[in-house]
């Protein structure tokens, strides 16, 4: 194939440039599976608590509906993984996707590309440096699990599917991902793409999950369910590994056609001719971030009304109760003590959304970052636009639009659950609190990012960094049994409110007034300190 | 005369660079002040502080009367920038852009605004990520010079403009000061400088090097003359005259280079010996700037 010319020094470039952020992630998802399968594995010393605990998550659709079910329950490795496995594979396509994005689109609408371009380097060479590096880094994260496992002592076989599991939805977003970045001029438009494709993978799968019969084929077409069809520490099904394998060959091909039929820079749907004067509300510093988040904010909020009633209407099928003990134990550690398995169900799932939303209210932020490092703050504060009000305009969209996104995913929730079950009316009374309850630690992860933005223009990557570590010591801290006081450094720990559980005012003041202060902080840092472009 | 820009003794570093070592500049009210040096000089860091969007590590600004980092805002509503890397918010059209910045200043005067449109041949409606490099100096400079402001900064405004435009654009600052305004104009277009500049500064290094009119500077710099006489000259007397060197003569062709001030001295001379043919080429913009971006400290003194 022609055009790769000096794909091996894009690609040694890439290594560079990642080769702190890169190896920290790979360590940090090894240590997510070792870490939970060890302490799974201490929690049920015997075979036979280790058989009856994967029955019981088995008999739990709410539980199945999340992770996917247990292949085979007599498997210690069962039991050790399946919770990670399944959200794992989710990091890891995460991983895919923004090493693709980073090295190609993100790139070329720096115009980086182009100063490469006119250098020894053939067309293809930008996407395929990009895609392999994606994939290396996903083949090196799978089998560093797969020896960090077979340590632990799990079977060889089971733990090899765990790899492959992984690397299923590692390489299928890496396949995603390269054509997202052929579809728009922008890499947020990419974005848009490959996380909406990440949502769909993400519906699909536990739709088929949780309607046992019907429509259970709907996992099959799931780049996040073909892991779960090997059937990992039970039968092994590997030949379905061939599924991401062609699935990949075929998207990373289809991503190389789309390249040869656009232009440098350029995206496959031409920019059309606007208006030649601005509408009269296009006159605030306001007015400006809306219309630079609009886009991204109504993508997120359709997808997480979507989210919503899909999972409103999941909840619904795995409502029923359950009286095993081990079940309601596995219960409590998932999602708190909630009354029933859709309530559990309901519970869990918001408490990842509430992560979205965070990340959301993150993204939204940092747009004060990229508007800085554009040269484009640099324009408005040079008219009467003051500081303080440039940065609160980004930060009421980021804080507005995140609580709005726990609303509608949880009037969704509401509307699809209560039409079957209890009324729309009554139910949404009852999610109230947990749909709400969240929304002050969502805005302390917000305040953190414009504190970041403040004071650390060039570092604003730590708030994303610090989500991860809330996510990893608030959602997986019980598992990985780290001590309490640690677990509680992550915020969503005190503003989980499982539905039809309490709510307790104390906390969330206090999640309030961190909040605040943050932002007050970071005002206060952003006007002391120069405007920093590119 | 009032100074619209008044800096004394600016320093700023980057870390370990230091951009600004002293930097000192003054801008009269009403004048089109040229702004230059060698790249890395420090001239888009002292606007940069002069919008208040730098803080300075020392030094005093004052613009138009006021602090640039603590009166910040008020200060804007009298003043317009044009940064030297234009960049456009890739969704948004360019007209929307220039009403937009206009009206985060305080509003623009539309008559302006439409003329200026006008005379740039520019097109309003594209998108940002879509105009060229010069189109988008457009919109800035649109957006910027239909402004009601007292005071100017560009900052290589003209880089990437076609020779039309650039006419364009030297007719609409002149038009600016003729209403009174004040143009601080950074640049590495010398000929614009030149055509346009009351007063120029050159800095280097972070330090002013040379401040003042361009016939000013002129009179100490010298002029290349050529001549062929009636009779032969004497090269040993005609070195010997002051403020003439480099002295080359072939038969009756004479070239050499004279202070400006000695001009009249070295053509009596030569008058006497009967001109036939006379060329003078007066220092050009580029031998002035050549050497005080070159030795700075040779013409410090
Ligand atoms: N953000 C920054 N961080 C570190 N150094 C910087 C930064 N911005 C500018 N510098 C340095 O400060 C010095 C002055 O830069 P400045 O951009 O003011 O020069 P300039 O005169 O505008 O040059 P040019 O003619 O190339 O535009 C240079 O040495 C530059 O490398
Ligand atoms: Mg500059």
């Amino acid at each position: 194939m022609s055009g790769l010319t000096g794909t091996g020094t894009l690609l040694r470039l890439a290594l560079r440039r990642d080769r702190v952020v890169l190896p920290i992630c790979i360590v940090l998802l090894v240590l997510l599976a070792g870490g939970s399968a060890q302490a799974a594995l201490a929690l049920y010393p015997t075979p036979e608590e280790l058989t009856r605990a994967a029955e019981a998550v088995n008999a739990s659709p709410a539980i199945v509906a999340m992770f996917g079910p247990i292949s085979d329950p007599t498997n210690p490795g069962a039991i050790a993984s399946f919770k990670t496995v399944s959200m794992g594979a989710i990091f890891v396509a995460l991983l895919a996707y923004a090493l693709v994005r980073r090295h190609t689109r993100t790139e070329e609408e720096a115009g980086r590309t182009e100063l490469v371009g006119a250098a020894v380097v053939g067309r293809r060479a930008p996407l395929t440096a990009a895609v392999v590096l994606a994939i290396g880094a996903c083949v090196v994260t799978s089998v560093v699990v797969v020896l960090s496992l077979v340590g632990l002592g799990l079977d060889a076989p089971g733990s090899i599917g765990y790899g492959l599991y992984w690397l299923s939805a590692g390489l299928a977003f890496t396949g995603i991902t390269a054509i997202a970045v052929q579809l728009t001029q922008t890499a947020r438009g990419a974005s848009a793409w490959a996380l909406g494709a990440l949502g769909v993978a993400y519906v699909l799968r536990a739709i088929g999950d949780s309607s046992q019969g019907a429509l259970s084929w709907l996992t099959w077409l799931s780049p996040l369910g073909w892991g779960e069809k090997l059937d990992i520490y039970g039968a092994n099904r590997f030949v379905v590994f061939l599924i991401p394998l062609v699935f990949t060959v075929a998207s990373v091909g289809v991503a190389y056609a789309l390249r040869e039929r656009r232009d440098l820079g350029a995206g496959l749907v031409a920019g059309r001719a606007g208006p030649a004067r601005a509408s009269a509300s296009l006159s605030s510093p306001l007015a400006l971030a809306w219309r630079l988040q609009r886009g991204a904010f109504i993508g997120w909020a359709i997808a997480y009304a979507l989210l919503g009633l899909v999972l409103g209407s999941v909840a619904h099928n795995v409502g029923d109760f359950v009286s095993d003990p081990k079940v309601e134990e596995m219960l409590r550690q998932l999602g708190g003590s909630a009354s029933s398995l859709s309530d559990v169900y309901l519970g869990a799932e918001l408490n990842f959304l509430a992560i979205g939303a965070a990340a959301y209210g993150i993204s939204a932020a940092l747009r004060l970052r990229s508007e800085e490092a554009e040269g484009h703050s640099e324009q408005v504060l040079a008219t009467r636009t003051s500081r303080p009000a440039l940065l609160g305009s980004h930060a009421l969209i980021a804080l507005g639009g995140s609580a709005l996104l726990l609303v509608v995913t949880g009037l969704g929730m509401a509307l699809s659950y209560g039409r079957a079950s209890g009324g729309v009316g009554a139910t949404l009374g009852r999610l109230l609190p947990s749909v709400l309850a969240p929304i002050p630690a969502v805005w302390v992860c917000v305040g953190l990012a414009l504190v970041v933005f403040g004071a650390l223009p060039r570092l604003v990557v730590l708030a994303w960094a610090v989500l991860a570590v809330f996510v990893v010591v608030g959602e997986f801290g019980s598992i990985l049994k780290l001590p309490q006081a640690v677990i509680d450094v992550s915020p969503f720990v005190h503003a989980s409110v499982p539905p039809g559980g309490s709510v307790s005012g104390v906390p969330l003041a206090a999640l309030l007034l961190i909040a605040a202060a943050l932002a007050a902080a970071a005002v206060g840092a952003f006007r002391r300190r120069d405007l920093t472009t590119a | 005369m009032t100074l619209a820009v008044e800096v004394t003794d600016l320093h700023k570093s980057y870390g370990t660079t230091v951009a600004l070592d002293g930097l000192d500049l003054a801008v009269e009210t009403g004048e089109i002040h040229g702004f230059l040096g060698p790249n890395g000089a420090g001239k888009s860091t002292a606007i940069r502080i002069l919008l208040g969007l730098l803080r300075a590590d020392s030094g005093q600004a004052t613009v138009l009367g006021e602090d640039p980092w603590h009166d910040t805002e008020t200060l804007h509503r009298r003043l317009a920038y044009v940064p030297g890397d234009v960049s456009l918010w890739p969704n948004l059209t360019g007209g929307e852009a220039i009403d937009l910045l206009g009206r985060l200043r305080g509003g623009l005067d539309e008559k302006r605004r439409a003329d200026l449109v006008a005379r740039f041949d520019l097109d309003p409606t594209k998108k940002g990520r879509t105009y060229s490099k010069g189109n988008r100096q457009k919109v800035a400079l649109v957006a910027a010079m239909s402004a009601d402001v007292e005071l100017l900064l560009l900052d290589e405004p003209t880089s990437g403009l076609d020779p039309l435009m650039e006419a364009v654009f030297r007719s609409a600052v002149q038009e600016f000061t003729a209403g009174g305004g004040t143009v601080l104009l950074s640049s590495h277009i010398l000929s614009e400088v030149e055509a346009l500049s009351d007063r120029i500064s050159i800095i280097r290094s972070g330090r002013n090097v040379e401040t003042g009119a361009i016939e000013a500077m002129r009179g100490g710099s010298m002029t290349k003359i050529e001549a062929t006489t009636a009779n032969p000259v004497d090269l040993h007397e005609l070195e010997s005259q002051s403020g003439v060197v480099d002295v080359v003569i072939e038969g009756d062709r004479v070239t050499c280079s004279v202070a400006t001030d000695h001009l009249g001295e070295l053509l009596e001379r030569l008058g006497a010996s009967g001109i036939r043919t006379l060329a003078s080429s007066p220092p050009t913009l580029e031998d002035l700037f050549m050497r005080q971006y070159r030795t700075p400290e040779a013409s410090r003194s």
